[in-house]
């Protein structure tokens, strides 16, 4: 073929640009909405608490992914420095995916659970408190800041709206939801029923308010927590590696 | 006849005087001063991020913290400095080559760069306050992304329609890239930022995209914007300002076809390599380290065609420094494309990631690529947009040193910094227990940081000179117009 034919008319050069550079991204992306395989299903998942949603918001604000992975690698050093290796269904509910680029600090895809409350407490207000040799800033100041959650039945519904299993119950109990994980009291029962294995209690310390702290550590401790890979055959949903 | 007329139009069409066309130069006069404030902006915004790292006690409060400020440094840079050269060569280029003025006139060339900027200010103002996507070099959030995708539908029209008024019957390879570069944004921008607004009044948003699919789409973007935005685009600007500055002819018209339609279509693949041995699929993830081989052909095709641009003008590297800039910058661009595919191989990756050693990798194609191709440009653009020489060549060529100097630093630090955290979070000890904890490969990045940000000050010390030689050219032109106009406004001595 002639490419003078291309190159003198804009049209052609367009289209088959457009063309050309669409390929690629069709193949790759098209098929992971539509081969099942992909996010093979495990027990456990479920959606975040409206609590821990909140604090994974927090999380996106404070940019954490810049310097924190959430994806293990199916190699022996990381399952032994952090655990059982990710697996797709672990980020299901990920609306974006925050598995990161870089690991200036450690990967946290299972630091749910790892430390207790109070760590996580004084780590984050002071993190050169616990470890010494951290170059992580203080995050003190979201212990200050009452947690805006007026607006969470908002929250929940564009959540929905994009695929997050939402039930009509959980956007009407979400307020209450959020109050009796961050507290530990009120109907509670209710709330685990609802979202198994959710963390409870007064996370930062300070029961007269539910603040940013209380949210970022419920959601921290939740995460990679969901699946129980000590069960026998809870792996084997992983895809071949 | 294709030949003759698509790689020597530069000479010829330039310089011909006869009815050519009054071209918009006020608005790559406009584009020109703002990509010399984002480019002083950006690189301290980088070399602010790089003494957080650094000296992690500078994170004041909460506005200001690294996870805040890293996307103020890489919008700034990309975005402000790298788009605003984006814009003000291939608006300058498409006028040149196609001997015609801007489509849409001076109204619409205006609105375009005054919508360009707005939108980027706010977007480095929405990260410190928190707004933020948290997808990598596409932070802004779902209301500013509406205002990008019709500034850059904007762009594309004003770029289109010049092509379409074009006087001379073959589009130059320049606009190619610059075209292909312009339409695939506006696929990647638009398909990777859907997302649902909590409410019309809200800032806040929720990606369309969950967990596996995220990845991939925000990558397949992420990638695509290294591709097309740093690749696609600078390669446009390589094909008319080498050529220009050097005064020779493109090497080679039949390699510039090859690797246009070979990059075009194969970097669009190469996003999974970015997600190396995690939950996507291994089909995909083989697919993207085996385009990333593919496109070592491509990218070493052009930077051939670049650098073999000057034979017959070797000697110009020694007298000129603006072609040192040029050629330097192809050679980097070169050596980037050869670390990239190699990073993108499994085996290395399994050691790369995560580690300081992605980041020396861009910052050698950001630095050495793109900001030299870029400083190499507007300083040839600046003396014929002002329609004087630059102020001052000796400038020129301290600022290429302080530059060099400062990518060298900065990448050798991330090599060795990178390297010794894989390894360290690799190793075993004779038992079979890891060697290192996690704390350890943080605490032996300090002296690499601090020689790092050392590199970012004298890159930044570079750029400002490159400000100052900008502006005292502008301003000299200016003294010359306004001597001229007390000349010609003398009144003629009485005899």
């Amino acid at each position: 073929m002639n490419h003078a034919l291309i190159e003198k008319s804009v049209a052609l050069l367009f289209m088959l640009t457009f063309i050309v550079i669409s390929i690629g991204g069709l193949v790759q992306i098209v098929p992971l909405f539509k081969i099942a395989t992909t996010v093979p299903p495990v027990e456990g998942m479920r959606p975040y608490t409206p609590l821990e949603q909140l604090g994974r918001n927090i999380y996106t604000r404070e940019g954490c992914y810049t310097c924190h992975s959430q994806m293990i690698r199916p190699f022996r050093d990381e399952v032994e420095r952090y655990g059982h290796y990710s697996i797709p269904a672990e980020s299901m509910y990920d609306h974006p995916f925050l598995w990161g680029s870089k690991r200036t600090g450690p990967d946290l895809a299972r630091v749910g659970g790892k430390y207790s409350n109070a760590w996580q407490l004084a780590h984050l207000v002071n993190p050169q408190s616990v470890v010494p040799v951290s170059i992580m800033p203080s995050y003190a100041f979201l212990k200050d800041k009452p947690l805006q959650y007026d607006d969470i039945d908002l929250h929940l519904n564009a959540l929905r709206s994009v695929g997050v299993p939402y039930s009509d119950e959980m956007l009407e109990k979400a307020r209450a939801d959020i109050e009796a994980q961050a507290t530990g009291q009120g109907d509670t029962d209710d709330l685990l029923k609802r979202y198994p294995k959710a963390r409870l209690g007064d996370f930062d310390a300070n029961p007269s308010e539910i603040t940013e702290m209380d949210a970022l550590i419920a959601y921290l401790q939740i995460l990679g927590a969901l699946v129980d890979f000590s069960e026998p055959g809870a792996a084997n949903a992983t895809p071949a590696k | 006849m294709a030949i003759a007329a698509a790689t020597t139009p530069l000479s010829d069409v330039h310089d011909r005087t006869t009815s050519v066309p009054e071209y918009n130069e006020s608005v790559i006069r406009a584009f020109t001063v703002a990509t010399v404030l984002w480019a002083v902006f950006g690189l301290s915004a980088g070399v602010w991020v790089a003494l957080l790292l650094a000296f992690p006690q500078l994170n004041v409060g909460e506005f200001f913290t690294f996870g805040r400020l890293r996307p103020v440094h890489t919008s700034g840079v990309i975005l402000g400095f790298g788009g605003n050269a984006l814009l003000a060569t291939s608006l300058y280029v498409v006028q040149r080559t196609c001997q015609a003025r801007l489509w849409g006139g001076r109204n619409l060339a205006s609105l375009l760069f005054w919508s360009y900027q707005i939108v980027m200010v706010a977007a480095v103002i929405s990260y410190p306050l928190g707004l933020t996507q948290s997808q990598e070099y596409a932070e802004p959030e779902w209301f500013l992304d509406i205002l990008i995708t019709l500034v850059w539908l904007l762009y594309l029209a004003i770029f289109v329609g010049t092509l379409v008024n074009r006087r001379e019957p073959h589009i130059y390879v320049a606009n190619w890239f610059f075209l292909a570069f312009i339409i695939t944004v506006a696929v990647l921008h638009i398909v990777n930022n859907m997302a649902m607004p909590i409410s019309w009044t809200s800032t806040k948003s929720y990606s369309f995209y969950s967990g596996v699919q995220s990845a991939m789409i925000q990558w397949w973007y992420g990638h695509n914007m290294v591709g097309f935005w740093l690749t696609a685009g600078f390669i446009g600007m390589m094909y008319y300002f080498v050529p220009k500055q050097a005064e020779r002819p493109i090497y080679s018209y039949r390699l510039s076809i090859v690797h246009f339609w070979a990059l075009v279509f194969l970097y669009i693949w190469v996003g999974p390599h970015h997600l190396h041995f995690t939950a996507l699929p291994d089909w995909t993830q083989t697919l993207g380290a085996a385009f990333s081989i593919m496109l070592w052909i491509p990218s070493w095709g052009g930077m051939i065609n670049g650098i073999m641009t000057l034979s017959g003008a070797w000697h110009k590297l020694r007298t000129d420094p603006i072609i040192r800039f040029l050629v330097v910058a192809v050679a980097f661009y070169g050596m980037s494309t050869f670390e990239g595919p190699l990073m993108a191989l499994k085996p290395v990756n399994a050691l790369s990631h995560y580690t300081d050693w992605t980041v020396g990798h861009v910052h050698s194609g950001a630095l050495g690529w793109c900001a030299l191709m870029a400083f190499g440009s507007l300083y040839h653009l600046a003396g014929k947009l002002w329609n004087r020489p630059l102020w001052s060549m000796k400038l020129v060529e301290v600022h290429f040193w302080l530059a060099a100097i400062g990518i060298v630093l900065y990448i050798t630090a991330m090599w060795v910094s990178g390297i010794t955290q894989g390894l360290m979070w690799k190793a075993y000890d004779d038992y079979g227990f890891l060697m290192y904890s996690f704390t350890d490969s943080v605490a032996m990045l300090h002296p690499y940081y601090v020689v790092r940000a050392l590199g970012g000050i004298f890159f930044l010390a570079g750029a400002i000179l490159f400000a100052i030689n900008i502006f005292m050219t502008i301003y000299g032109a200016h003294e010359q117009k306004s001597a001229d106009k007390r000349l010609s406004a003398r009144p003629a001595p009485a005899e």
